[in-house]
């Protein structure tokens, strides 16, 4: 493991341009190869963190870096290596996919990065081997189910070779074994994960680190456990394990 | 035959055929029955079921309507056809329009039916249509089931509480779902900016390379227009 943190943010703030403020002076550190939940209520400032985390909002004060490297949304050569680095996986992955097949969208991240021919063709070929949908690869997206589509929209990132996967809402819609499927896949990635969630079982399922993030600041940073543990803190952000859990 | 041809060679020949068959004069008759002939070899050859073929060439009634109606108003010359008085020169536009349009379609139709829309799409990129142009028509394929599931969605959503559109007082809450329905595409087409943003996209699309055209095939594909250009040359200098 190097030294060099894969996220490292360090008091972030972002108000948008109506006034509203979303973020409040934001620290977190992610080591290499960590797996670390993002929870929240709705309107925490969830995405918007999300959206710093590639320069898609542009840092207002407060900076974010990625494996060391600064995210200017100034400096476009940069940009496009850190957006190389951090794949983002959106809630709805009719978002995501957008190209007329299933394999033409997996290329289209490396294709922007200089990908061409054989070599463009086998991360394509990997990327889909890994979420185990290879066998889709001329099905146009509409045609898959939820599910499939849903590792479809994780393969089209892997094939960028992130340095960092982020997920937003990643078991949402999903159905139990669908679930469980991404799951299996999200684990056996070698890869820093920030996952961000409402489902906390799914948070102890595949994270040992959570931090919450509440009024536009982190308030809480601790093993999974610990957190989904502490039913007064959870009470406190509009968070509940659903009926009938616990982690004792 | 046709199916295994790349699609702008197909685009080309549909292009040339139309201009042939409407630079002939409609006077020259003979010409018209060696086009009509050229397209249904060609869809048999294709495999295309004749009947299938004109089902799907009805898409023009709309647009040929006004032509129907163009032998009755006018005037000049009239003579008396079946027992109806038609204007000559209406008589010779209207036959005009309607024959040359159904040419036009039919040889659109067996387009569409040996090649699917995607490739269509490719055959334009490759014709050097615009770029943004080809974008949004393969935007439009992709998210059209999208938008159509939603649009399902919300329906099935009204009637559920009851609404069931009948007549004019309804138009509103028509209307209504029309807008949100706009709105959401709209807010989606953010999304999807953001999520090809997050891709590194930086203008264009990646562009997959078919084989390239060899001689044969161009060949093949342009002998239609070809002998349509010969049949129409020949009426015209024999002077049928």
């Amino acid at each position: 493991m190097s030294n060099v943190p894969s996220l490292l943010i360090k008091e972030l703030a972002f108000a948008y341009p109506d006034g509203n403020q979303a973020l409040y002076g934001v620290n977190l550190t992610i080591q290499k190869g960590e797996r670390v939940a993002l929870l929240g209520p709705n309107g925490a400032g969830k995405t918007t963190l999300v959206m710093h985390m590639n320069g898609i909002h542009p840092t207002m004060q407060g900076e974010v870096r990625i494996s060391g490297e600064l995210v200017d949304s100034k400096n476009k050569e940069s940009l496009k290596a850190i957006r190389s680095k951090v794949g983002i996986v959106f809630q709805d992955p009719d978002d995501q996919l957008f190209m007329p097949t299933v394999g033409e969208d997996v290329a289209f991240g490396p294709y922007n990065m200089g990908l061409r021919a054989d070599a463009l063709d086998k991360v394509v070929k990997d990327a889909l081997t890994q979420v185990g949908m290879l066998d889709y690869i001329d099905r146009p997206p509409h045609h898959l189910s939820f599910g499939q589509r849903r590792r479809v929209a994780v393969a089209t990132v892997l094939a960028m070779k992130p340095e960092i996967l982020v997920l937003d809402e990643p078991s949402s819609n999903l159905d139990p074994a669908s679930r469980r499927e991404l799951a299996d896949i999200l684990r056996s990635l070698d890869i820093t994960i920030v996952m961000v969630t409402h489902d906390l079982p799914y948070a102890f399922e595949l994270c040992e680190r959570s931090v919450i993030l509440s009024g536009g600041i982190i308030v809480a940073d601790d093993k999974t456990g610990q957190i989904l543990n502490d039913e007064k803190l959870l009470k406190s952000h509009r968070l509940e394990l659903p009926v009938g859990f616990s982690f004792k | 035959m046709t199916h295994s041809l790349p699609a702008h060679v197909k685009i080309l020949t549909v292009l040339a055929f139309i201009s042939v068959s409407v630079a002939t004069p409609i006077t020259r008759w003979p010409a018209f029955i060696a086009f009509f002939s050229l397209l249904i070899f060609t869809a048999v050859m294709s495999k295309i079921p004749i009947l299938l073929l004109f089902k799907r060439a009805l898409i023009e009634v709309p647009f040929v309507f006004f032509a129907i109606l163009m032998p009755f108003f006018g005037e000049g010359e009239k003579f008396s056809i079946f027992g109806l008085s038609v204007y000559r020169d209406g008589l010779l536009a209207g036959t005009s329009i309607v024959v040359k349009g159904t040419l036009g379609v039919l040889a659109a139709v067996i387009l569409s039916t040996t090649t699917t829309a995607r490739e269509i799409l490719r055959g334009l990129e490759k014709l050097k249509l615009p770029m943004i142009m080809v974008q949004i028509a393969s935007f439009m394929l992709r998210y059209i089931n999208v938008i159509s599931d939603e649009m399902e969605r919300m329906k099935v959503a009204r009637e559920s509480r009851g609404f069931i559109a009948t007549g004019i007082k309804h138009w509103k809450v028509l209307a209504t779902a029309a807008a949100a329905l706009f709105i959401r595409s709209y807010e989606r087409g953010e999304r999807v900016h953001l999520a090809m943003l997050s891709r590194g996209f930086d203008g264009a699309l990646p562009s997959l390379d078919g084989h390239a055209v060899t001689a044969r095939e161009w060949i093949t594909a342009l002998s239609i227009p070809g002998l349509a250009l010969i049949a129409s040359l020949t009426a015209l200098l024999i002077g049928w």
